[in-house]
């Protein structure tokens, strides 16, 4: 991670913030899923991209809002503020899965 | 046949923990489940001990615990972009013999913590999942249902402490969805550096002393919530949280806001040439009083978090989590002693204590502020930036006569809500949601 000139860190991108994380990833059974809405995604989901702390959210080439949940804290910001849509399908990680903090 | 406990509790935080600790002391066959590889490897806090609350179940816990450093320093900063206004509070007396407040670093102390669990005959699965409820016909709780093989696990009762965003009781119907409105999503980064700086960065005379800094003001960028900074031995937690709801509204990316939180030129210093090792995000229930679910019913009590325990104004939540959950495990082991049944009426006995106790003494005395604070967005935005402006005015010396200064001040203060009813009913509102 490079510094700015006053010696403050520089904003890192996601994946060095993560970097220092422990992860058990279960591989092949992501523990959030989109059930596709039709007419277009909710402006909740949409907002993910933007609010999950993980980064999971984004857009696809069909501009449509996808997750990849591997770099997931388990925090439940994303399942809280799609409750309402129907969009997500969320479980935790089976047991000893996921995120494993250290110092939590 | 399968083995049957007496009592099964979900989650193995300071609500679990100290549940199934208090049951386990008084004898009762216990049986606690928790999803992560270790009790504390699934779970986040700032992380301030208050000693009270674990002091009344395990006295010398002084003697074994992960304790970080106690609190000897309270700061309290109003922060806008470029400045701070603070007041702090330090006191020798914080330097007693039994403290009264640690950081902490939660996976570390929860671990601990469920050892001196195991200790009274608890058994303890880890790696396991909590997935579903067990109903008999009459509709009571008699068992969990987990994502390992072997069926269900049964009991006289569940203590459900699966903290914030458990499902368990969601789905089960036993408490309501959490609304947007009614928690924070918190965010904060680990950061590490000698024991030696983290002392001459915050006058401590020794590697025992900390201090904690909660801010309010530009941290929130005009969002519902505030900033902290925890001093650890050798790490700095450094933290920020906001309503959901607001976060969503307003699409800041939550660590984008920690960045500039970092950044703030009364922070920056402090954290020079640290070195981040974990970064974490986690929920915190803000709803308060009105957001309390049902507590009881056959077969089951809810404690901790996710009973929604924790008080907003003063940043306690762990203290009110262990205290339900001990509250809960001595009315389970009486009502057992008596040979009563964990009927909903019988349970009545967990919520009428927790009732007398400082955890729905304490919510319901702030029970207005959630309102308060989001019907008035001007306490964290127009207000940190008067005060600011107000001290820089105050103390710049540049040929302006005292008088006309503060007839600036009281301008700008005027100004800055309208008029001075505005002024005047703010501190009004305020008030009267404190009393």
């Amino acid at each position: 991670m490079s510094a700015r000139k006053d010696g403050s860190p520089a904003t890192p991108r996601m994946e060095e913030r993560l970097y220092q994380n422990r992860y058990l990833v279960d591989d092949g059974r992501p523990h959030v899923k989109i059930n596709r809405r039709e007419g277009g995604d909710s402006e909740e989901l949409k907002s993910l991209i933007r609010i999950c702390p993980a980064g999971c959210y984004s857009l696809n080439e069909d501009g449509r809002v996808e997750v990849a949940p591997d770099g997931c804290m388990e925090c439940g910001t994303c399942r809280i503020l799609c409750q309402d849509t129907g969009e997500l399908d969320w479980s935790y990680p089976r047991g000893g899965f996921g995120i494993l903090f250290k110092f939590g | 046949m399968p083995e049957h406990f007496d009592a099964i509790v979900v989650g193995a935080g300071p609500s679990g923990n100290a549940a199934a600790y208090t049951m386990g002391k008084a004898g009762l066959k216990v049986l606690q489940i928790d999803r992560g590889e270790y009790p504390g490897s699934k779970n986040v806090q700032g992380a301030i001990l208050y000693a009270d609350a674990l002091e009344r179940m395990i006295p010398d816990f002084r003697e074994t615990a992960p304790l970080e450093r106690h609190v000897i320093e309270q700061r309290f900063w109003i922060t806008d972009e470029k400045s701070h206004t603070g007041t702090h509070h330090r006191n020798d007396d914080f330097n007693e013999e039994r403290p009264n407040r640690y950081t902490i670093l939660r996976a570390q102390f929860d671990r601990w913590f469920s050892r001196q669990v195991r200790a009274t005959g608890v058994t303890l699965i880890t790696e396991t999942t909590v997935t579903e409820l067990v109903r008999n016909d009459a509709g009571k709780v008699i068992g969990v249902l987990t994502d390992r093989e072997g069926g269900a696990l049964y009991a006289d009762v569940v203590v459900l402490g699966e903290g914030v965003n458990g499902l368990v009781g969601q789905r089960s119907g036993l408490r309501p969805e959490i609304r947007p409105d009614h928690v924070a999503l918190a965010v904060k980064e680990t950061h590490f550096l000698p024991e030696e700086s983290i002392r001459e960065r915050f006058n401590l005379s020794n590697e025992n002393e900390g201090v904690v800094i909660e801010v309010l003001g530009s941290v929130s960028s005009g969002m519902i919530g505030t900033g902290f900074l925890y001093t650890n031995k050798e790490s700095i937690s450094i933290g920020v949280g906001c309503l959901v709801k607001d976060f969503a509204e307003k699409q800041i990316a939550p660590y984008e806001l920690l960045d500039r939180f970092k950044s703030h030129p009364s922070v920056r210093p402090l954290l020079k040439g640290s070195e981040m090792k974990e970064y974490v995000a986690h929920l915190i229930p803000e709803g308060g009083y009105d957001a309390i679910p049902d507590l009881t019913g056959d077969g089951w009590v809810i404690v901790g978090d996710a009973g929604q325990f924790v008080n907003a104004v003063h940043r306690e939540g762990s203290n009110l989590a262990m205290t339900s959950g001990r509250i809960a495990g001595e009315s389970i082991a009486r009502l057992k002693a008596e040979g009563r049944a964990f009927t909903k009426a019988n349970l009545r006995l967990y919520r009428d204590a927790l009732e007398d106790s400082v955890v729905i003494k304490d919510l319901r005395k702030y029970r207005k502020i959630p309102r308060l604070l989001k019907r008035n967005r001007q306490l964290f935005t127009t207000y940190p930036q008067i005060v600011n402006r107000m001290m820089q005015s105050f103390l710049r010396v540049d040929g302006q006569d005292k008088r006309a200064k503060e007839a600036e001040i009281l301008r700008g203060v005027k100004a800055a809500r309208g008029s001075w009813f505005g002024v005047a009913g703010d501190l009004f509102k305020v008030a009267r949601a404190w009393r």
